[in-house]
């Protein structure tokens, strides 16, 4: 295959940056859309330019690290997929490709297609964990049986591998899907729900703090997540924090 | 160091009280006074992010390092499988002991008896601490914890969370980790890369460090360094391991003095997904538990193979008794759940023969039918459909399958363009996890005073093979319950030391020589990138010092890895600047390290002259091409002793005493 891309370049977060095209030829529509880059890449080294910077790390479609926005959808055309995931064979010869970072304020671009995306670190500092000490002193482990289904559920929840997606893909640029996937895996466990309103809270002030827009449940992140994870846990995560103003005094 | 002398330090006394007494015995630091010490830990994953966590929260001031944006990327993130713990909770008979035995055995009694006991005493403990954190493994319907099992073993401790095990571990770590950011005692330095270790007066003080967004080259002190930078996988170029993966933080610290134990010692993963071309990237695993269900086959006959290389016949229309089930043939008692040194040669050894089913005839299949078919008759017998048609049964099944391992088929899917429920998988060998590491004692200290050295980084468990399920055991056991204690007892003599100063001449020394190489990179204008080297390398690696290897073959590998890294000194070409975010630099630094680890590993395994695990020697194996051992001239810990060029290190020998497990061949048939 041989493909135009139009890649986003921005030498860091002050220059404004833009669009430039470049052709990549025989491309194998085994390839992975990031070894796809890699070839464009070892291209522009051979001539002595830049490559362009993105990032990737597992390439297993698992740690979140990749995050292009590939004609205009984060991730790319297939549905739960993340882009080191998207091979080429979902292209055709002579194609043009828009690859561009994932947009949002709270995402500021530090180079290329490499975005910021440690607000979402911080809204974890927040309350994204149960407050039990590392001693090993806690209890049996099966001391607290935990029905399939919730433990299912949890599970489904904590897949999420905060890329990003879901607010690359919102008109709002609201992180709910995110929050909420983290705020329910914990509130549907026995062991999370002792804090589960304060962690609500906590959470959701951090979100707001760290200038993520409002969810008007235009759904837009369910569709683009890569990992499927459900409206449901947006719904839930309302309901925990309604109850966490509810009964908690400010 | 002419007349070092390694000693383990492996406590006194008998094996399953040492580290009950150990404890007991060692100094303590009063609460007060840790909140004057600094620890730095390098490394986020499931053995850093478990250290940075409950030291910080033991109330050291912490200062952690990761290459990635997040701690939550690293590596570890990707482990699929599971985490063994004796529990016994399936009742078939395991113990503390029964773990120890296989891990010892399993790792072809290459691995330091202590420390495999430890980490059985303390496996359970893990789950418990990870339960409590809110991990979600998988369950069954009376809501306890579900098991399932693993390679090399025979009872099932094996515990997961789907397919993502890693994934859901590591989020563990990292919750506590944001606990301790939140309170202000881990200090999390994102996207920044240790490029030297700091030794001041005789202890490891301090590291360098480089912003990877700004450039900036950074000092950084504390009491005590703790390296927990994963696997050196990578140096294969194709691995299943995370992109950015690399030795960097041990070769540094090998550099500065921290021998380099069994560099040899390569875990073959059998089940990978093969390689499709010369572009690729990297390999991607499928979860050895997969071989829990799957049967593994190559056609009996010629004619089939060729037949199926040439799109003329597809594997399910092959019959039972024109498939070769190898594994269930060689060795009836473990079957397809034989270790994964004896399966990845056994892949090795009937492709070679000719018998792989895809064009670079470096395949086998992985077939579900008979287990859909299994899992599908159990489940109809429980919703009582008596008469379930084949159809329905294979629907059951399939579901079955798909709930315990879905999200690897879809994987699957998704590179191979084929669908895993219907179609047998295609797997191959590829190189996965890295025994040998940073050398380190009971302590999990270096030789180098206050430089101490956890999970994949160090050498310590796992002896010449891993068994599956048993890494992150280890990483977290290191992190959670072994090293809090043991650093103690190292810190209990610097409470009075104070902050330690940076402006020293030994950073000051440190600093300029990672300068001195940034620089050169961006200034070399060279004719290669970084990648060109990286793949040379590989190519040796995987061809001579990969799966099986010979003494002619190692002796050339050896003055191939010395002529590359000339090369790739002269001509090697990194655009940008080294005060910019620069990727192509990160590689470059990485790559230089691995150019020169592959030659030390090389060495290594041209000296140990037998077959053990991962280090398969041709010229030493049986008549049935089984590994050959040799624990008189060879049970011992190779740890290599930096003396400038590799070629010129030094070997240190740490006999290994098997006490309590008597030496036998492993067998698995
Ligand atoms: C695909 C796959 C599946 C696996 N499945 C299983 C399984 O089912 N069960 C099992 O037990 N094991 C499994 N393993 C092995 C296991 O995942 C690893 O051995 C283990 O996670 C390693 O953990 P770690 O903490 O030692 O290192 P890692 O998780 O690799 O972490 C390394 C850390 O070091 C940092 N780092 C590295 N170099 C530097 C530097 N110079 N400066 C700063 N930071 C640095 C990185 O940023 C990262 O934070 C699997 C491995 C792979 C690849
Ligand atoms: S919810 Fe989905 S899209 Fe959003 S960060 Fe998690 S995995 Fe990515
Ligand atoms: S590179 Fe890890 S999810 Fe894509």
């Amino acid at each position: 295959m041989d493909l135009t891309l139009k890649i986003w370049r921005q030498k860091n977060a002050e220059d404004k940056g833009g669009i430039v095209d470049y052709k990549v030829t025989e491309i194998s529509d085994h390839m992975s859309f990031l070894e796809m880059m890699d070839v464009l890449n070892e291209q522009l080294i051979n001539t002595g330019e830049e490559p362009v910077a993105f990032d990737h790390d597992c390439r297993e479609g698992i740690c979140g690290s990749c995050s292009l926005h590939i004609n205009g959808e984060p991730h790319g055309p297939d549905s739960g997929t993340t882009t080191c995931q998207l091979h080429m064979r979902r292209f055709n010869d002579g194609d043009e490709i828009y690859i561009e970072p994932f947009r949002a304020k709270a995402f500021p671009v530090i180079k290329d297609l490499i975005v910021d995306r440690t607000s979402f670190d911080r809204i974890q500092h927040a309350g994204a964990y149960i407050s039990v000490n590392t001693s090993g002193n806690t209890q049996d482990a099966n001391s607290i049986p935990i029905p399939k289904a919730d433990a299912d559920m949890a599970f489904d929840a904590a897949t999420c591998i905060g890329c990003g997606a879901c607010v690359a893909s919102c008109k709002n640029a609201s992180a709910m899907l995110f929050v909420s996937a983290k705020i329910s895996q914990f509130a549907l466990l026995p062991q999370g729900k002792v804090e589960a309103a304060e962690r609500a809270k906590n959470m959701v002030t951090q979100m707001d703090l760290e200038g993520f827009g409002n969810c008007t449940n235009t759904g837009a992140c369910e569709v683009e997540c890569p990992k499927g994870i459900s409206l449901e846990n947006i719904a839930r995560m309302n309901r925990e924090y309604l109850s966490a103003s509810l009964t908690t005094a400010e | 160091m002419a007349n070092f002398k390694l000693d383990a330090k492996v406590p006194e006394g008998p094996l399953a009280d040492k580290w009950t007494s150990y404890k007991d015995k060692i100094n303590l630091v009063n609460p007060a006074n840790k909140r004057s010490i600094d620890v730095i830990v390098v490394g986020t994953g499931l053995a850093g992010g478990s250290a940075a966590a409950t030291l910080a929260e033991l109330g050291y001031n912490v200062k952690a390092f990761c290459y990635q944006d997040s701690p939550r990327r690293a590596h570890s993130i990707a482990a699929q499988g599971g985490i063994n713990a004796a529990k016994n909770y399936q009742g078939d008979g395991d113990s503390n002991y029964r773990l120890f035995y296989d891990t010892v055995k399993g790792g072809d009694y290459r691995s330091r008896e202590a420390n495999v006991h430890r980490l059985a005493e303390v496996s359970g403990n893990i789950i418990d601490q990870c339960v409590a954190q809110g991990v979600p493994f998988a369950r069954d319907y009376g809501g306890l914890l579900d098991n399932r099992s693993f390679g090399g073993v025979l009872v099932s401790r094996t515990f997961y969370a789907k397919g993502q095990t890693g994934q859901q571990l590591l989020l563990g770590a990292y919750s506590a980790m944001n606990r301790q950011i939140a309170r202000g005692k881990i200090q999390m330095y994102n996207r920044h890369e240790m490029l030297d270790l700091v030794i001041v007066g005789g202890k490891a003080r301090g590291i360098i460090a480089r912003n990877l967004i700004t450039g900036e080259i950074e000092r950084h002190s504390a009491h005590a360094v703790v390296i927990a930078s994963g696997g050196y996988g990578n140096v294969y170029f194709l691995s299943t391991n995370a992109m950015g993966s690399n030795v960097t933080a041990g070769w540094k610290i090998h550099k500065k003095g921290a021998f380099f134990a069994n560099p040899c010692y390569t875990q073959i993963h059998p089940t990978c997904i093969p390689r499709s071309g010369d572009y690729q990237s990297k390999l991607t695993l499928m979860s050895e538990s997969l071989r829990n269900d799957g049967r593994i086959w190559v056609p009996k006959n010629m004619d089939d193979v060729m037949a199926i290389r040439e799109g003329r016949l597809k594997p399910t229309e092959i019959a039972e008794e024109n498939r070769d089930y190898y594994l269930e043939r060689r060795y009836p008692a473990f079957g397809n759940l034989v270790p994964r040194d004896v399966a990845s040669r056994a892949a090795k050894e009937r492709c070679d023969a000719g018998y792989g089913v895809n064009k670079t005839g470096e395949a086998v299949y992985l077939d579900f039918k008979a287990a859909i078919e299994r899992y599908g008759k159990e489940q109809a017998m429980i919703h009582g459909l008596k008469d379930a048609s084949l159809e329905k049964i294979i629907d059951l099944g399939t579901e079955v399958i798909r709930s315990k391992y879905g999200n690897l088929f879809q994987m699957y899917e998704k590179i191979v363009d084929e669908d895993p429920y219907t179609t047998p998988m295609m797997i191959y060998p590829a190189t996965h996890y890295t025994m040998g590491g940073i050398w380190v004692d009971y302590n999990l200290m270096t030789t180098i005073p206050g430089c101490y050295a956890i999970g994949e980084a160090n050498f310590s468990d796992h002896g010449a093979n891993r068994l599956g399920a048993s890494a992150l055991m280890q990483g977290l056991a290191d992190g959670y319950f072994v090293l809090p204690y043991t650093i103690g007892h190292y810190l209990s003599d610097d409470i009075r030391t104070g902050p330690i100063p940076t402006d020293s001449p030994e950073f000051e020394a440190a600093e300029n020589s990672v300068k001195e190489k940034l620089d050169f990179f961006v200034n070399n204008k060279g004719t290669h990138s970084v990648d060109y080297y990286h793949k040379k390398l590989g190519k040796i690696m995987w061809d001579k010092v990969g799966m099986a290897r010979s003494k002619e073959g190692l002796t050339e590998a050896i003055a191939e890895i010395k002529a590359i890294r000339k090369d790739f000194w002269k001509n090697v070409s990194v655009p940008g600047d080294s005060n910019d975010l620069n990727p192509e630099l990160e590689k470059a630094t990485r790559v230089a390290d691995f150019l020169e680890l592959g030659e030390l590993f090389a060495k290594d395994a041209l000296e140990r002259n037998e077959s053990c695990g991962g280090h398969f020697r041709e010229d030493y194996q049986t008549e049935d091409g089984e590994a050959l051992r040799d624990d008189v001239n060879y049970a011992y810990v190779a740890a290599w002793e930096y003396k400038g060029e590799p070629s010129d290190a030094v070997l240190h020998k740490e006999e290994l005493e098997f006490k309590d497990i008597e030496l036998k061949t492993r067998s698995y048939k």
